[in-house]
């Protein structure tokens, strides 16, 4: 009985997703593309302190505080008439700064405040990794209490819904074509960063080996700083353009989205930037297949057992553990 | 103290200051000096009250049986190990409060007993790593790419393939660091310590597992660094290769200095000659030996036992 109804459930949704695959799958690769951005973060901060900074989806969410700022700086409200052209350009690039300089920001005073003492005293990680919780409670209650526990909308920038180009008959609207490039823009841009900058390079030699790294003459603190500010740059990328995509914020919006950009960064392996890239689509783009199979409130249940199906037949993920393996 | 008259051979010292008579030892010429260096672990002394000095432009070899805390003295200098007394001054200045990146700086470089390379860069990249130490470019620069950061990344490569070539392992340059043949790991290592510019080279047996022939080489190149300017400390158990290669030969026995000389001097000395041969490596045998001017021998058959597993431990849950 209770087998027939979900088979008929499934083959219904089999259909569903046959005739609309190309819809769910620019939607799953925009998100993803949001979940690899955010989870590059994490991985940055795991290679190279072993540590999982679970207040990064608060550096998340600050950055689409910023962004809203931003716009509302410039005068936008949600009614008003959309930009086009080198306006809209203007207005974008100037919200992805002020994001990406906010969550940056933030991410280095974390850093400082919750993580640098406790390393100066030479903690254990279980240490760190409850101030980071911590951390993320007490941002997060924050926000809570200065705006107020309801979404906040963000402006239309511009017509999103507008057609770029069709794929096999679907429709794929601009914000979603802003979305994907910008996103794969700046991951390229880091991983020239840390592969061909002495910085970044710097930044590897301490995951791959962090007492060699610093008897060679880099300086761990600077490195550990210049990290976090990757990840919060990045983080701020992101915020503006889930704004972008899903025009909202409040100040837990970083959770469920930071958890599943751990989720992608543990699932491409941690450590390992293209694996965060590689996750985060991954992921998105199967979240999205399950929801059409399934119905869209098994969304989360599909992302986490995909990550422990992976995890059992690949423990250190899809391409391994290790900042070092980033490169070529 | 007969070293100062070797030195004064050595050539193409940049900073050899006025020849040195025997005992002068102070000012310019004093590159490093460890003075009363006290390392305990525990109740375990793995150097005690040990002086030691090098001068600019020699080869000082360390040697020692097993656990005499030669690669304790490496620790210490380099800041790895926080000494228990004592101090160790560079250029006349005491450095046992600066972190490591900041001795590296000062003109400091080690390579490993174990070779540590960044086993997932390429070699050129480990190498690079070295030349970034005297490097500058910021956070901004690179992102924006000024020039700077350019003329920086361009000599780092051109200077890495340098010390690639200086040390014959040009062709490997590209290869990830893990999959290069041992003994070119071990020269790698060299290259990567030699980019940082360093004033003293610290060089942890790196000849450990080469046949003769590659030994040679390496005498020769080690020869070689020395006359480009370098200061080398060079830990090696080979003893044709230390004695052959240094100016002067300083000898640790249990974490003390027990002698310190010309090689030939070395050799000639009781005390080393009984450090070597008089005191086996099995503890049984320790204890049957009796030593002479090696006060308690049971005593010292347990720091043996404990000082060689601590002090050559590696210190892996640190940073």
């Amino acid at each position: 009985m209770i087998a027939t109804v979900v088979l008929a459930s499934l083959s219904e949704g089999a259909r569903l997703l046959r005739d609309n695959f190309w819809d769910y799958t620019v939607t799953g690769a925009t998100i993803g593309a949001i979940y690899s951005l955010v989870a590059l973060g994490y991985t940055l901060v795991y290679g190279v302190l072993r540590l999982i900074n679970f207040a990064h989806s608060e550096i998340f969410m600050i950055g689409t505080f910023g962004a809203l700022y931003a716009t509302q700086w410039l005068g936008f409200d949600p009614g008003d008439p959309k930009k086009t052209g080198i306006a809209l350009i203007g207005v974008l690039l100037f919200c992805l700064v002020i994001a990406m300089a906010v969550s940056g920001a933030s991410a280095v005073v974390l850093e400082r405040i919750a993580y640098r003492p406790l390393r100066r005293r030479g903690s254990t990680r279980l240490a760190a990794l409850i101030s980071a919780i911590g951390a993320s409670f007490a941002i997060s209650e924050a926000f809570a209490l200065w705006r107020g526990r309801n979404f906040e909308q963000f402006p239309r920038l511009f017509d999103k819904t507008h057609t770029v180009f069709t794929l096999f008959g679907y429709d794929v609207r601009a914000d979603q074509v802003l979305i994907i490039l910008s996103a794969l823009f700046m991951m390229v841009a880091l991983d020239q960063f840390v592969r061909r900058t002495r910085l970044g390079r710097g930044v590897r030699a301490v995951a791959q080996n962090s007492e060699t790294a610093q008897l060679m003459g880099v300086n761990i603190d600077r490195v550990i700083v210049l990290t976090f500010l990757l990840g919060g740059l990045m983080a701020g990328g992101a915020a503006l353009l889930d704004m972008v995509f899903l025009e909202q914020t409040r100040y837990n919006i970083g959770f469920i989205l930071g958890v599943k950009a751990f989720t992608a960064a543990v699932l491409g392996g941690i450590g390992n930037l293209r694996g965060a890239l590689l996750g985060g689509f991954v992921l998105g783009l199967v979240e999205n297949y399950g929801s059409a199979l399934f119905g869209t409130q098994w969304k989360d249940v599909i992302s986490f057992t995909l990550l422990v199906a992976v995890l059992m037949f690949r423990p250190t993920g899809l391409l391994g553990e290790s900042l070092g393996k980033a490169r070529a | 103290m007969a070293e100062a008259t070797i030195l004064s051979d050595s050539p193409s010292v940049a900073s050899a200051g006025p020849e040195s008579g025997p005992e002068s030892g102070s000012g310019s010429q004093r590159l490093l000096e460890l003075r009363h260096l006290t390392m305990r672990f525990g109740g375990v002394h793995a150097l005690n009250k040990v002086d030691l000095h090098i001068d600019r432009g020699e080869i000082l070899g360390l040697i020692g049986p097993n656990g005499a805390g030669k690669t304790t003295v490496f620790n210490v200098i380099t800041g790895v190990y926080d000494p228990s007394g004592g101090d160790v001054l560079f250029e006349g200045r005491s450095i046992v409060k600066r972190k490591r990146y900041q001795r590296t700086k000062l003109g400091i470089a080690r390579t490993f007993q174990n070779v540590r390379l960044f086993s997932e860069m390429s070699a050129l990249e480990n190498v690079m790593v070295g030349v970034d130490a005297q490097h500058h470019s910021s956070v901004g620069g690179a992102i924006l790419r000024l020039g700077r950061q350019r003329r920086e990344e361009r000599e780092a490569h051109e200077r890495g393939m340098e010390l690639l070539e200086f040390m014959g392992i040009a062709r490997r340059a590209h290869q990830t660091a893990r999959n290069l043949p041992y003994g070119d790991q071990r020269r790698l290592e060299i290259a990567r310590a030699m980019a940082t510019r360093p004033k003293l080279l610290l060089l942890d047996e790196p000849a450990a597992g080469f046949n003769p022939a590659e030994k040679a080489d390496l005498m020769s190149l080690i020869g070689r660094i020395r006359d480009d300017g370098y200061t080398v400390l060079l830990i090696e158990h080979d003893m044709s290769l230390v004695m052959g290669i240094s100016d002067r030969v300083a000898v640790l026995d249990f974490g003390e200095k027990i002698a310190d000389g010309s090689p030939a001097s070395v050799q000639a000395d009781q005390r080393v000659i009984e450090a070597y041969l008089g005191v086996p490596s099995d503890d049984e045998d320790l204890l049957a030996s009796t030593g002479p001017g090696a006060p308690g021998d049971a005593e010292h058959a347990e720091h043996a036992e404990h000082a060689e597993p601590v002090g050559r431990a590696e210190p892996a849950g640190e940073g």
